[in-house]
């Protein structure tokens, strides 16, 4: 095997020294009766290039194949990532790194995810910013758990809206009900926007999550929300699952969220079905030391000289243990450090310019798909995402598209909302180009 | 005399990225605009983020010297023990990108990924089968995660039961994550005190263990690298009074193919696909942190399930057991493709092969450094030994000196400082990738500097020397925190 690298000699002479006549002797301190009886029913190893073909022949069961258009989002986005992201994070200092737990031969990570959390509060307005999450879905279920212990009135319950993407929902409701606390539902308006008079007449909450924008695509006026919550004294958390957002839109730190949770998919990282993609997590000042998960900070060295370290571990389980502000050790480092080499390679001109195509193109596919027949859902702004009902029979037509021409047209809405018979999300972003979408538009006629 | 690896060279200094920015750079190729321009209500647009303006070489350069500071396995040898910092293969790089599933988008519908689910579904047939369990989850994220999965389904298997209980048991030797995972599901942790042989005993546990107790969680082989043998006495004591084990895999690279923790009284495991298996640690993550359970505990696991039904897979959601959705779509898909690329190219006897190796590499260092190093808990170890700075304190030179001085040889220090019952404790855990050459290198380099610590303990205090930068005020950065440029 050839990441093995002991020759007979080698084993021979390490064993002399170790005092043993056989390697399995070194297992003599495991009595017998615990080892296990059968070897391993596994298959024969394969050589690199019988790997290959295996590998390839299941990757191609998988339809994305090269000329696939993807006019799907609702949570992972199909987006350009330029040459130099891939060949850049593919330095193994970085990939083959551990955590940065010894500064000195460690600052590549400290400062490229510095830079990172830099990046991330400048996109998204606020204070701090924490060293990445699993995805949004957890990064959020760590912010309700926040809201709900700083809660001075002692509520247990959380209100979430109903536009939060529902696995999220999920999530949220798998990582609060053992400690004891609760999730409410929102209501979503006829406008697609999570109603806002419903939460109004809610009460014993500890916390709002708003995603923005939501599931369906749509621009909440986090504005409101900020004053209800503030009304309430409760804090304000913020979601989004598409990054690219705030590269237009107002952000979530100059509307007054306390708490940020987001997916940074969208930043330069593939969507490898579905991950692992990119949770960030960001606060106010005040939240400074409730936040979970890593910081990196600036200070120096004996020297004098500016350098980076892991900072602030006393919130962190390997410090405080069972008293920790959460239990997270490994976060998702290596793609944080992909999204901060996006963000400095879009820079302030490029994230304008792709957030505005990501919109533009939107409009256009929602104009063509009118023109073809299906209906606007709702009439609310929205970013790079949209609902339309479509006309019956869609669904095999949509099935058709994907086996036969590689083209994925929406996602069915009516699994996560049962009420919204033949409603679609359908999805536009920088990579879809003007005759892609009129491509589709006449396929659906 | 043998050459070691650490030697000076150029390094380069490089700013912060918005110090290099220029008003006007942009180093992305901005795709055409072939449709109108939509425009927004002002009252919900907002001014551009202030990101960095760059050229493309600026980006290049900027992360091509930032890595230059960075220490890898491809670098040298990185014997972070409890961390299995093993070589990480870059045929599984190759794997993990091929467009079929780097592309693949998670809401395409099972029809359409079928390779995607034919992965999963293997994998996790092959982890079930190293560690003789009879199901597993994927969806962990990582390692922690899967604690807090597993921890879960105890609390959903105590809750059917119809009475939760209050607390766990956790052993003095465990990982920070354990407390603090058992502490999400609510439960509060019974810490206990491992026997003067640095494992286990059951007595103790049997004094403590109750009917207001869930379980207790279990490394092992444990974090002083010594195999836990009394695993089956306490698993039976804890089972006797209606509670589970959970067993931290973090330690699997030592027991492949040996001991199959489903079979030694373990209920639930979580692996890390990261260490035993491979995938890159990343500077932090992302890893994957899948779980194993056997039949009790199986109604439990999270939603989506993938099963097999003919020659096809799909994902089921309708589990009325299930703990519910721990992860937005899958759990991390990428790093799976890289697990799964490593199991098939190691097979039954590669993964056993390298269990047996890494744990000859641990215990050739052990007698190589016995009388360089104290050894609190000298005993027969697996695959990491734990050695501590007693003999070098007359000298006044601790584990962090040592460790500090061990990067200007070109080694990554050991584990610090951890476990917490061995004062100045340096945990090595060299794995099976490791040459004998490297690690003679590397016992070399201790040896010296242990001498170093007789003969002029002032280099140690000053160490590193070679590093970009030398030893940082912690202090003052978490006095003072400055989290963003």
């Amino acid at each position: 095997m050839r990441y093995l690298p002991h020759t007979q000699d080698d084993i021979e002479s390490m064993l002399k020294i170790t005092g043993h006549a056989t390697v399995d002797d070194l297992f003599n301190c495991i009595p017998d009766y615990l080892k296990t009886k059968q070897s391993l029913d596994i298959p024969e190893s394969l050589t690199e290039w019988e790997l290959n073909a295996h590998m390839e022949q299941l990757a191609s069961l998988n339809i994305a194949c090269k000329t696939y258009k993807c006019f799907i989002g609702a949570g992972s986005y199909d987006h350009y990532i330029p040459a130099i992201i891939p060949y850049l994070i593919s330095r193994s200092e970085f990939m083959t790194a551990y955590t940065p737990y010894q500064p000195e031969v460690s600052q590549g990570t400290l400062q490229g995810i510095y830079e990172f959390q830099t990046m991330i509060t400048e996109l998204l307005g606020m204070d701090i910013a924490t060293a990445s999450h699993y995805d949004c879905g957890t990064a959020l279920a760590e912010a309700c758990l926040i809201a709900l212990r700083q809660n001075k009135k002692k509520s247990y319950k959380i209100a979430v809206s109903s536009l939060v993407h529902p696995s999220h929902r999920q999530i949220i409701q798998t990582y609060i009900h053992p400690a004891g606390y609760e999730m409410v539902e929102i209501p979503y308006t006829k406008e697609g926007l999570t109603d806002i008079a419903a939460l109004e007449k809610m009460e014993g909450i500890a916390g709002i999550a708003i995603q923005s924008p939501n599931f369906f695509g749509n621009i909440e006026n986090l504005k409101a929300f900020k004053s209800l919550s503030d009304a309430k004294d409760i804090l304000f958390i913020v979601s989004f699952t598409e990054a690219l957002a705030y590269g237009l839109l107002k952000n979530p730190g100059s509307l007054g969220a306390d708490l940020v949770a987001g997916e940074g998919q969208s930043l330069g990282i593939a969507k490898s079905f579905g991950g692992p993609g990119l949770g960030l997590l960001a606060g106010t000042q005040k939240q400074t030391r409730n936040l979970p998960g890593r910081l990196i900070g600036k200070t120096k060295d004996a020297n004098g000289a500016d350098g980076f370290v892991l900072t602030l571990a006393t919130r962190e389980q390997h410090i405080r243990r069972e008293k920790a502000s959460s239990n997270i050790c490994s976060n998702n480092g290596l793609n944080a450090m992909t999204a901060a080499m996006y963000l400095s390679t879009v820079g302030k001109i490029g994230i304008r310019e792709i957030a505005q195509q990501n919109h533009d193109k939107a409009e256009y596919l929602k104009e063509s798909l009118m023109k073809s027949g299906f209906k606007s859902a709702f009439s609310t702004p929205f970013f790079n995402e949209f609902v339309m009902k479509v006309p019956n029979g869609y669904e095999k037509k949509r099935k058709a598209l994907i086996d036969k021409k590689c083209i994925f047209a929406g996602i069915h809405l009516e699994p996560y909302y049962p009420e919204l018979k033949l409603h679609y999300l359908f999805c536009a972003t920088e990579t879809i180009s003007k005759s892609d979408i009129d491509h589709l538009a006449k396929e659906v006629q | 005399m043998i050459q070691q690896p650490g030697t000076s060279g150029l390094i380069f200094n490089e700013p912060l990225l918005w110090e290099k920015s220029r008003k006007g750079r942009c180093a992305m190729s901005l795709p055409k605009q072939d449709v109108d321009r939509s425009v927004l209500d002002t009252d919900l647009t907002g001014d551009a983020p202030n990101l960095p303006e760059l050229s493309e070489l600026d980006v290049v350069r900027h992360y091509t010297r930032l890595s230059q500071w960075n220490f890898g396995v491809d670098s040298g040898m990185y014997p972070l023990g409890s961390c299995t910092m093993k070589y990480n293969p870059k045929t599984n790089e190759v794997q993990a990108a091929r467009q079929g599933f780097a592309s693949a988008h998670p809401l395409s519908g099972d029809e359409f990924s079928q390779g995607a689910l034919k992965l999963m579904y293997n994998l996790e047939q092959h982890l079930a089968k190293i560690t003789g369990f009879h199901a597993v989850t994927l969806q962990p994220a990582a390692g922690a995660h899967g604690e807090f999965c597993g921890m879960l389904m105890i609390h959903a298997y105590h809750a059917k039961n119809g009475r939760q209980r209050s607390k766990i048991i956790i052993p003095d030797t465990a990982h920070g994550t354990n407390p603090a995972s058992a502490s999400l599901c609510g439960y509060e942790s019974v810490n206990i005190k491992s026997g003067p042989n640095g494992i286990l005993e059951p007595e103790t546990i049997a004094a403590i263990m109750d009917e207001d107790t869930a379980g207790i969680m279990i490394t092992n082989p444990n974090t002083l690298g010594l195999f836990e043998a009394n695993i089956k006495e306490i698993a039976d004591i804890v089972h006797s009074k209606g509670g589970l084990v959970y067993g931290d895999g973090a330690n699997m690279n030592a027991i492949m193919g040996i001991v199959k923790p489903g079979e030694i009284g373990i209920d639930v495991l979580h692996l890390n696909l990261h260490k035993t298996f491979s995938t890159p640690h990343g500077g932090g993550g992302p890893g994957s942190g899948p779980v194993a359970v056997g039949k009790t505990l199986e109604p439990f696991l999270p939603i989506p399930k993938v099963v097999k039904e003919l020659d096809t897979y799909k994902f089921i959601t309708n589990r009325p057991d299930t703990i519910g959705r721990i992860h937005t779509f899958y759990g991390h898909f990428g790093i799976m493709v890289r697990a799964y690329a490593y199991i098939l190219s190691m097979g039954a006897k590669g993964l056993a092969d390298a269990s047996k190796l890494a744990v000859l590499n641990a215990n050739y260092i052990k007698e190589s450094l016995r009388g360089t190093l104290n050894l609190p808990y000298d005993k027969p170890c697996m695959h990491e030994c734990v050695f501590n700075d007693q003999f070098q304190k007359e000298y006044h030179i601790t584990t962090m000196d040592m460790a500090k001085r061990l990067l200007d040889y070109g080694f990554h220090p050991p584990t610090v400082y951890f476990p917490l019952v061995v004062e100045g404790a340096f945990m090595v855990e060299p794995t099976e990738t490791e040459s004998k050459e490297d690690i003679d290198q590397f016992i070399h380099a201790v040896k010296s500097i242990a001498q170093e610590a007789k003969d002029n303990p002032e280099q140690l205090k000053k160490a590193p020397r070679l590093t970009k930068v030398t030893r940082m005020d912690e202090v003052l950065a978490a006095r003072k925190p400055c989290l963003r440029g």
